[in-house]
């Protein structure tokens, strides 16, 4: 690394901080699951879907992917919910459920 | 080599000097010939570095800070409703503690709409992280533009800086300004070598990260202790920039640059406190008055931010009456810099000063010889309201 992490860290007051808030790219968005956050739960018709890709580049998380049979489904560890897959796909195969249901 | 130009040609000659790796830029009102000269130098292949035309100034500061968050200079010019726009993102920058550079052309905020100058915009962004350093003349301008790159960037330091200048008064008006060999600036100015932070994608680190209630005001805290620490850099590079760059023309700029500049203070009874060009009038108005025997002088703040809270009250104790010239306002209030003042003597236990607050020249209002003549004149006589408009 060109940035020495340990050299950044101190402790101010009782916690310990770096010089800007910076930290080692070590996966914590893989690791903090935020999924729980989510209202709406993103339903996929996968007799309908044509693996376009549409959603899974137009989703702001990393919550879209391919499963097995090709076709595109939700990642529920890290899906806020936000519907944005289900605006963009062009075919309608995604419908949006309320979680309580 | 001596020159005779505007203070905005030589801010682009000095940002040309200080060769930065980012330009970002927003070019349409209320931006300045800053920008369009070093859009010239850029078109002429005379820069380095990359320029970037932005959408708005929003665009232009966050560009800022993704330019130097890879680890390279970046700068930014701007101006009232455009470091209005920038607000957002001056924040960021101070808590991610990027030395991003900029110059800030004071002028009025709107409403009414006035493009004129005070020091409105600048001031109420004295509370982002951002150091503070307001130029007299043109030719402080230039020298406190190659001095904050080296102030920003040092390793003990590493906050974003913003070198104010007044709008007009001294961006439109030319002057003679000495602008130094390329060579020499190179020598006093090194490159910008990141030690906390560089966007790569081979060497991925993450940056501006969530900071929960548990480590927030820490990082606050440490961001506010860099401001406070930072004084004793500023003033290593002023010095040796003082010594590196003699001064060339005669009061262009303080023989030796420090926080302040004291102007016939040694054995004054009244001290006047001012930033910016309005000290050049006050100066004046000094010197005409001390013929008169009036033992007044002035007290120009230099470095704004962070605030030089001890040494100011130094100079000012013991003195009985002082004056404080400002062209901004906290509405409901008072004066900024009257405020800070009027509490650093306060906590000193100085406070047997009669300190007066005058608010001056806002939107672009003339600063007379006569007015600070009546300033004077008014402070002396104890006489009046505490704080006064000068119409």
């Amino acid at each position: 690394m060109r940035i020495d992490l340990s050299k950044l860290k101190r402790k101010v007051g009782k916690a310990e901080i770096t010089t800007g808030a910076v930290l080692p790219s070590d996966g914590s968005t893989e690791r903090n699951k935020t999924g729980g956050w989510r209202a709406m739960r993103p339903v996929t018709d996968h007799a309908k879907c044509t693996t376009c890709s549409i959603c899974w580049v137009y989703c702001p998380d990393a919550s879209r992917f391919k499963d097995k049979d090709g076709k595109y489904d939700v990642v529920l560890d890290y899906c806020k919910g936000c519907g944005i897959c289900a605006d963009v796909c062009p075919v309608k195969c995604i419908t949006m459920v309320a979680e309580a249901k | 080599m001596k020159h005779v130009m505007e203070a905005s040609h030589a801010i682009s000659d000095a940002v040309k000097a200080i060769n930065p790796a980012v330009i970002a830029a927003y070019p349409i009102t209320p931006q300045t010939h800053i920008v369009e000269r070093l859009s010239e130098f850029a078109a002429n292949g005379e820069l380095k570095g990359q320029y970037i035309r932005a959408e708005s100034e929003f665009g232009a500061i966050s560009a800022c800070l993704g330019a130097s968050a890879t680890g390279v200079r970046s700068y930014t010019s701007t101006s009232s409703q455009g470091l209005a726009l920038m607000h957002e993102i001056l924040f960021i920058i101070a808590g991610m503690r990027l030395p991003v550079l900029m110059t800030n052309v004071n002028r009025a905020l709107s409403a009414p709409i006035n493009i004129w100058n005070d020091h409105q915009d600048s001031i109420v962004e004295r509370d982002t992280g951002w150091l503070q350093l307001y130029g007299e003349t043109a030719q402080e301008s230039y020298d406190l533009t190659v001095m904050q790159a080296k102030i920003s960037e040092h390793k003990d330091v590493l906050l974003p800086s913003m070198v104010c200048l007044d709008g007009f008064t001294l961006s439109h008006v030319y002057e003679p300004v000495d602008i130094p060999e390329q060579a020499k600036v190179d020598a006093f100015l090194p490159g910008y070598t990141p030690t906390h932070a560089i966007l790569d994608p081979q060497e991925p680190m993450t940056l501006g990260p969530i900071g929960f209630p548990s480590h927030y005001m820490e990082f606050r805290y440490d961001l506010h202790d860099a401001m406070k620490r930072s004084m004793k850099v500023i003033e290593d590079v002023y010095k040796e920039f003082s010594e590196t760059f003699p001064v060339q023309i005669k009061n262009s700029r303080p023989e030796r640059y420090y926080h302040i500049e004291e102007y016939r203070m040694s054995d004054a009874e009244v001290v006047l406190v001012a930033m910016g060009s309005v000290c050049g009038t006050i100066k004046d108005v000094i010197d005409s008055m001390r013929e008169k025997g009036v033992k007044v002088g002035l007290l120009k703040v230099i470095t704004y931010r962070p605030f030089p809270k001890k040494l100011i009250v130094d100079k000012l104790k013991g003195i009985k009456k002082v004056a404080v010239i400002e062209k901004a306002i906290s509405m409901g209030s008072g004066g900024p810099l009257y405020q800070e003042i009027a509490s650093a003597l306060y906590e000193a236990k100085a406070h047997n000063a009669e300190l007066r607050n005058f608010i001056v020249g806002l939107g672009g209002r003339d600063v007379t010889l006569d007015h600070v003549k009546d300033i004077i004149e008014t402070t002396q006589s104890g006489k009046g309201d505490k704080e006064v408009w000068v119409f």
